[in-house]
């Protein structure tokens, strides 16, 4: 074989090993489509679920889903934002950063079981916060600080530095030209990052297991400080828990929690695409 | 190295030394006076410290963390690194222009008004008459009055240029620092720069690291030739380009080395 054979012959195999990684995605997304599309309904999503969960829908799991959502945006968005501040602006290297950085980096490493047990020990018992929104919120946020906090933080460097010298040149403060000149240039990639993060929050089991997720509760929450069901628990519940289980039901769950899931990593995309479009330097 | 006795100098840098962290040396013992209403021109070889030298006058040096300073500067009297000076103050009286055009993102407006948004003046007509002074000053009014909210972005480089000496004239300042502001201008855009500065010398003390030593001479009301983070030797413009004392500053105005 000559030199422009093999490498023909290398760009081709590699092409298709590439090819090979979408066909696990696209078939998941396929299979849980085709089993579940025929439970969809209006009922089967705004309903609560009856029979001992063999009939009926999955909305207080949805909408649990939802609330805890905005809870873990809420939790995580405030600590991220300064966090990321911190690093990007202020921040030199040192040996405070250097922990900062080291524990970011190993937050973002941990089980998502033992968040779950972290949630239980510290907000359910500790801060006596029961088993409730705000403990599985804030459980969530902990989760996501890590990939909410590295993506802002590269947002923020990705402003170039001639913004702030102009900036500092013209008599601005530091905190002004973070304020006027660097958030927001920077603020579309955080939102990116945090949306993100909500998506894989959204989509775990682990982490709110013992600190919101209730097994079975037709009634919606009435505060953030009662428990909720929650998609990805339901899910778990109904295809291990519940004998007698309709399969299309279990099919119907995976379904929604998927375009949930997806939905959010689309909006997610579709910003950070327009926010490059946008871009004037 | 001292100019004319009966002005008092706007800035006096006395011994000034400066080290970046990583153990260059920028500037070595540096001691100079700049006389007010004048084009100082601070000429000299790549890195013989110039750009250092204008930083530290509106203490954007203090950016570079780490870095060593000896010496003083005083500006109208006051030493510009004691604990007392407000240095957002400080940057407003000296207004750097950089070597690269730097809009900031947004409109020909926003970038005029923002320096003084920031200090807090919050009156539009203020706002409004004194950006198109600036405007006019800069040689920029008539080419943009007509597009003031459109992108700064869309000016050519020349225009970039101008909006940001606009810029620093918007804040009126006492001092202009102008880190080689025609680098990458072709030149007509260089002239008119160049014609801009000379009318705005009876407002502003000007200093100036210049593009080249043509540039220098044409410009230059008084010099300061620097090599290696030292002074070789300062005085008028007409005797350092026609008639430099030193053997360095003679062989690089002539084009020996440089």
């Amino acid at each position: 074989m000559t030199r422009q054979q093999t490498n023909r012959l290398a760009k081709i195999a590699i092409s298709l090993v590439a090819a090979l990684v979408v066909l696990p995605t696209v078939f998941v997304i396929l299979y849980v489509v085709y089993n579940g599309i025929g439970v969809i309904s209006w009922e089967f999503l705004f309903t609560a679920p009856r029979s001992g969960m063999r009939e009926g829908g999955i909305w207080p799991a949805l909408l649990g889903t939802v609330f805890l959502t905005f809870g873990t945006a809420i939790a995580a968005f405030p600590l991220a934002i300064a966090t990321a501040i911190y690093l990007a602006e202020y921040a030199g290297d040192n040996r405070l950063t250097r922990w900062v950085r080291l524990a970011i980096v190993n937050l973002a490493g941990i089980p998502s079981i033992v968040y779950g047990l972290f949630g239980l020990g510290a907000f359910v018992l500790f801060l006596n916060l029961g088993t409730s929104i705000v403990a599985g919120s804030l459980t969530l946020g902990l989760m996501t600080l890590p990939v909410v906090i590295s993506t802002a933080e590269e947002a923020l460097l990705a402003v170039p530095q001639e913004f702030r010298t102009v900036s500092l040149s013209l008599g601005a403060t530091r905190w002004q030209t973070i304020r006027h000149q660097v958030l927001p240039h920077a603020l579309p990639g955080i939102i990116t990052g945090i949306i993100l993060g909500l998506g894989r929050a959204a989509g775990e089991t682990a982490p709110i297991l013992f600190t919101v997720a209730a097994f079975y509760l037709p009634e919606l929450p009435r505060s953030i400080f009662d428990q909720t069901m929650a998609l990805p628990y339901h899910l778990y519940v109904i295809s291990t828990q519940v004998p007698g289980m309709p399969l299309s039901l279990q099919y119907g769950t995976a379904l929604v929690l998927l375009l949930v899931v997806l939905s959010l990593t689309l909006v997610a995309t579709v910003l950070r695409t327009r926010m490059r479009r946008r871009r004037q330097w | 190295m001292h100019m004319d006795p009966n002005v008092s100098p706007i800035i006096a840098i006395e011994h000034l030394s400066f080290t970046f962290p990583d153990n260059t040396v920028a500037l070595k013992d540096v001691t100079v006076d700049i006389a007010p209403n004048q084009v100082f021109v601070v000429f000299g070889p790549s890195r013989s410290g110039k750009s250092t030298l204008l930083r530290v006058l509106n203490r954007l040096s203090d950016l570079s963390e780490g870095a060593q300073r000896q010496g003083r500067v005083f500006f109208n009297g006051r030493d510009i690194f004691s604990p007392a000076v407000d240095v957002t103050e400080l940057r407003r009286r000296l207004s750097m222009v950089f070597a690269i055009p730097t809009p900031l993102p947004g409109s020909i407006f926003d970038n005029l008004a923002y320096g003084l948004r920031m200090a807090g003046i919050r009156d539009a007509q203020t706002i409004e008459r004194r950006i198109t002074r600036a405007l006019e000053q800069a040689a920029l009014w008539d080419e943009v009055k007509d597009r003031l909210q459109s992108s700064a972005f869309a000016l050519s480089g020349g225009q970039k240029q101008r909006l940001c000496l606009a810029r620093s004239l918007a804040m009126e300042p006492d001092v202009i620092l102008l880190d080689n502001p025609t680098s990458g201008l072709d030149p007509l855009s260089t002239a008119t720069v160049e014609d801009s500065l000379i009318e705005l010398k009876s407002r502003y003390t000007i200093i100036m690291v210049p593009h080249s030593v043509q540039q220098a001479a044409r410009v230059a009301d008084r010099a300061a030739f620097l090599m290696g983070g030292e002074l070789i030797e300062a005085g008028t413009g007409r005797q350092m380009f026609a008639n430099p004392k030193d053997r360095r500053t003679e062989d690089y105005v002539v084009g020996r080395f440089g």
